[in-house]
């Protein structure tokens, strides 16, 4: 078989189950096209030995009941694997080796997947263009010197050339969901609750949540169904019916009701997005869905509020990088000269921006005027959603405010940064599932996204509005591989 | 509202990050910057709106209090920056 790279996961298992191909082979030819892709950035550790040999043990003692039978996985380095490096895309942690793993990923490896690699991304998980990486930004390869979005822009990239055959990322704001719709892929943002945070390095942890990045619907459906699992160790873990929702999806949407939210149509909208989301509205209505306008009226106070809470908890999360049990330390004339010095040359701009944010909306005598007041406001937003699903299933927004632009065009102005996530980040407040998928092209053949968001728990029907409409709106992404070497 | 450099330099003590004065002016001009943008929320009255914490709306489970990984001391030694046999370093903090 010569094009073992561009099957989808769904593909490749059905071929390993037929043994029509060896786990070994597979494995080979990911490696082999990431020898050639270095161009892409996309590793920031390469695991590629150790991932042949269990993929010829997983030949010697093959397991077909398995749901991932030998299948080769990369994963953004923010999850923890015990005894491989864990960076977060930082410098403070770039030598960091854990002594556990990660739940996520655990639950992929006891279904047979096997580690390819660690894949690159925004510094712990902050950025919108995967360019505030220690190790380098990402190439998109739908063309050359372009973002493939952030933070798991590794992810995504390597996806969409191929690198790996489905992957996980993490979505505080819109890391999944963002670079999905940039790079022409599929991202999956789950309920808050459902997949375990246990070993994922923290951002913001009242927001963050891990999820599948793949080629289709069905592919990201299976590997939802694997890490999606109630577990102990987390205690925001919530305990609740999990379908195996590959095997329950649906293209059946009929008399489904999908809102429209009249507040996301925001000034200054490139006619292309509207566009596209007039498109989605009709292949909504072809699948036989009805469509109602809604109202969010509290989505405007959604990127101000999220730009309190998320350093807040994230300036909590990263005091533990003080250079004393692990990580990067830079030599300090006291202990307290020590963490700064350490704190201050480990980290890059983005990450102390949002540390010095959270710091400042949680100091005394600012705590009740920011913090407080955004937690407020994050009640507003998510009641809006209670109400509006009152009326529909579900709702459909364009991914995002434009397609994908230049590296290096947003770096100097954060607040251009952070209105990527305009349609993402309302999600991440109020706990909500939502996927993008690819959905149609700008004028740059760029690609763009349409995002789903669900009912809480409510991942099948999300996932069953999908797969209707990805097979109604058969999209076909343009890649030229430019960068194979 | 405007955030100075001498709150700049508050804050990254605070936050235990040493800026210099270039680093710091900067700063204070992404900061002001972001808080211009944040300030939207003045515009909306929540006096009678509870705050929203956590979005999982049940209690937080409690679980046994139980070693579960044993004989792990010098792998988490390992990535230590600076040790001493079975202890982590630091500099002298008494006199």
């Amino acid at each position: 078989m010569d094009n073992i790279t561009s099957l989808s996961l769904t593909e490749l298992i059905n071929n390993i189950k037929n043994k029509k191909i060896s786990s070994e082979e597979v494995t080979r030819s990911f490696i082999e096209r990431a020898e050639k892709s270095k161009t892409l950035n996309c590793y920031i550790t390469e695991n590629f030995e150790s991932a042949l040999k269990k993929a010829k043990e997983f030949d010697n003692r093959a397991n077909f009941k398995c749901k991932l039978p030998g299948i080769p996985i990369a994963i953004k380095d923010l999850f923890c694997t015990n005894g491989i490096k864990t960076t977060a895309g930082s410098k403070i942690l770039n030598n960091f080796f854990p002594t556990y793993e990660s739940t996520v990923t655990q639950n992929i490896w006891n279904e047979g997947g096997i580690l390819l690699g660690k894949l690159n991304c925004d510094e712990f998980a902050m950025g919108s263009s995967n360019e505030t990486s220690f190790f380098g930004n990402v190439q998109s390869p739908i063309d050359k010197n372009l973002v493939p979005g952030g933070s798991s822009g590794g992810s995504a990239s390597a996806i969409a050339s191929n690198l790996t055959p489905i992957t996980i990322g993490t979505d505080t704001g819109g890391s999944i969901r963002q670079p999905a719709s940039f790079t022409g892929t599929v991202g999956l943002k789950p309920t808050y609750g459902s997949c375990s945070r246990y070993g994922i390095v923290a951002f913001a942890s009242s927001l963050d949540q891990a999820g599948p990045m793949g080629k289709n619907v069905k592919d990201c459906a299976l590997l939802q169904e694997i890490i999606s699992s109630y577990d102990s160790k987390d205690s925001t873990s919530i305990d609740f019916k999990r379908n195996n929702y590959s095997e329950l999806l649906t293209n059946n949407i009929k008399g489904k009701k999908i809102g429209i939210p009249k507040e996301y149509r925001v000034d200054g909208m490139p006619k292309e997005i509207e566009n596209l989301w007039l498109k989605g509205i009709d292949i909504a209505k072809e699948c036989g869905a009805k469509i109602i306008d809604i109202s969010l009226p509290h989505t405007q106070y959604a990127l101000p509020t999220y730009y309190i809470v998320a350093p807040a908890e994230a300036s909590s999360n990263l005091a533990r990088y003080d250079g004393v049990k692990y990580g990067f330390r830079s030599a300090g004339e006291n202990l307290i000269d020590m963490y700064e010095k350490t704190r201050s040359e480990g980290f890059g701009n983005e990450v102390k921006r949002r540390i010095m944010i959270g710091t400042y909306v949680l100091s005394s005598g600012y705590y009740d005027a920011y913090y407080i007041k955004a937690q407020k406001v994050r009640k507003l937003i998510k009641n809006d959603f209670d109400e509006a699903y009152k009326e529909v299933d579900a709702i459909l927004t364009p991914s995002t405010p434009s397609s994908a632009f230049k590296i290096g065009e947003k770096t100097n102005d954060p607040v251009s940064m952070y209105l990527n996530d305009i349609f993402t980040v309302p999600v991440n407040l109020a706990g909500l599932p939502a996927i993008s998928i690819p959905a149609g092209l700008d004028n740059k053949g760029y690609p763009l996204g349409l995002q789903i968001i669900g009912k809480a728990f409510g991942e099948q029907n999300l996932l069953n509005i999908a797969f209707a409409m990805e097979e109604k709106i058969n999209f076909k992404n343009t890649i030229k591989e430019w960068w194979i070497k | 509202m405007t955030i100075d450099l001498k709150t700049v330099k508050h804050i990254s003590k605070l936050a235990r990050i040493s800026v210099n004065d270039e680093k710091a002016k900067k700063l204070a001009g992404d900061l002001n910057s972001i808080f211009d943008f944040i300030e939207k929320l003045n515009k909306l009255n929540t006096d009678q709106v509870e705050p929203l914490s956590s979005i999982a709306e049940t209690t937080l489970k409690l679980r046994i209090d139980e070693i579960k990984s044993k004989n792990i001391r010098d792998q988490i030694l390992k990535n230590s920056p600076s040790k001493n046999k079975d202890f982590f370093v630091v500099p002298k903090v008494v006199e």
